[in-house]
């Protein structure tokens, strides 16, 4: 976020004049048609995953990775997010962790009902 | 309101920065105003509701003891004489992706008060959205035809219809509404509304360009669900 004061105030000559928060967030066209090329790259990679048939841990490995940068990509600079001061960006990223706890949860409850169902059911359930 | 000082010299970054940000009297947004900071938190409470979605379909996916259907079997189209696996969803998704890419230009564009290149590209995102649905209704349409309901499909688990057709039905909503509310918008910029300062109709406030890149939050989130949908639903 220390990096916000070298791009989120670049204004054209000529529109700095306008008040209030109606000039905010300019950014060279240039960044972000390079961040949709990296989309696009990022979208294919993780498609090839399925395509040639990658298997196991490599496969959820990639898959995360992938997703993880594109999510990073769009959350950063399509929704402007490493130009906003951390107070914003940090109550908005921070109370996700919460789904991330319940998952860990629904993992051991989801454990627990496999095996039950293993265990009782001859067919499975 | 009174100016909140975004700009004062003085002000910490980092773990001092929130600190003094939120502890201060005033407004804990500086540098958001009212309107995009309410966007945020209506999206991190939609986040919320995709993140239990998605944590369902693990639940009913890791819990079954019945094989889960093979995605990159049932999502393949057959095309130029062969089985093209996934071949509709990444089509989809760099729709998806390119429509996000002109949301962002087109809120470049409102803050420089280029309305005719801000019209263009939002009616491009909202163009793009529009094709994303009827995707998404292509899709539907194939797979209830061969056979997958909520309670059940030919593959495998019968949770797998459940989930699908709450997850991609939830989502192509939000697309929907996404695409209904770019053309509201977009004929508010064509207007001028925003030069003006005329009211909206949601909240009475006055709307300047900001309400572009507020609409735009909403959009990216849509494509930044489907990052998500994409990798656990489809490829996982």
């Amino acid at each position: 976020m220390s990096s916000s004061s070298a791009h989120a105030h670049e204004t054209q000559p000529g529109e700095a004049a306008v008040a209030g928060h109606g000039d905010g967030q300019q950014h060279p066209i240039r960044l972000y048609l390079l961040v949709w090329g990296w989309l696009f790259v990022l979208s294919a990679c993780s498609y090839m995953v399925d395509y040639i048939h990658l298997e196991g841990l490599l496969r959820w490995g990639l898959i995360l990775l992938f997703m993880v940068l594109k999510a990073g990509l769009i959350m950063a600079v399509f929704m402007h997010m490493i130009w906003e001061r951390a107070a914003l960006s940090w109550a908005i990223i921070l109370p996700p962790i919460a789904v991330l706890v319940f998952v860990a949860i629904m993992v051991i409850e989801s454990d627990h009902t496999v095996f039950t169902r293993m265990t009782f059911f001859s067919g499975g359930g | 309101m009174a100016d909140t000082a975004h700009t004062a010299p003085d002000r910490p970054d980092g773990l001092k920065g929130i600190a003094s940000d939120w502890a201060s009297d005033q407004r804990a947004f500086k540098t958001a105003s009212w309107g995009k900071s309410m966007m945020w938190i209506f999206l991190l409470s939609d986040t919320f509701v995709f993140g239990c979605f998605l944590l369902s379909y693990m639940t009913a996916r890791m819990s079954t003891t019945v094989p889960w259907p093979n995605s990159s079997e049932v999502f393949a189209l057959h095309m130029f004489g062969a089985d093209i696996p996934l071949i509709l969803i990444a089509i989809m998704t760099f729709v998806l992706i390119s429509s996000s890419g002109t949301m962002a230009m087109a809120v470049n564009f409102a803050y420089r008060r280029n309305r005719r290149m801000t019209v263009i590209l939002m009616l491009f995102t909202a163009l793009m959205g529009a094709t994303f649905v009827g995707m998404q209704a292509f899709e539907w349409t194939k797979l209830i035809q061969e056979g997958v309901r909520p309670w059940g499909n030919p593959w495998g688990a019968a949770q797998f219809g459940s989930s699908f057709f709450m997850i991609t039905g939830f989502h192509g909503t939000h697309v929907t509404i996404g695409v209904i509310f770019l053309l509201i918008v977009a004929r508010k910029v064509w207007r001028g509304d925003y030069d003006r300062g005329e009211r909206g109709f949601f909240t009475s406030r006055r709307g300047d360009y900001e309400q572009v890149e507020i609409m735009g939050l909403y959009w990216h989130f849509v494509d930044l669900v489907w990052v998500f949908i994409f990798a656990f639903f489809y490829l996982w």
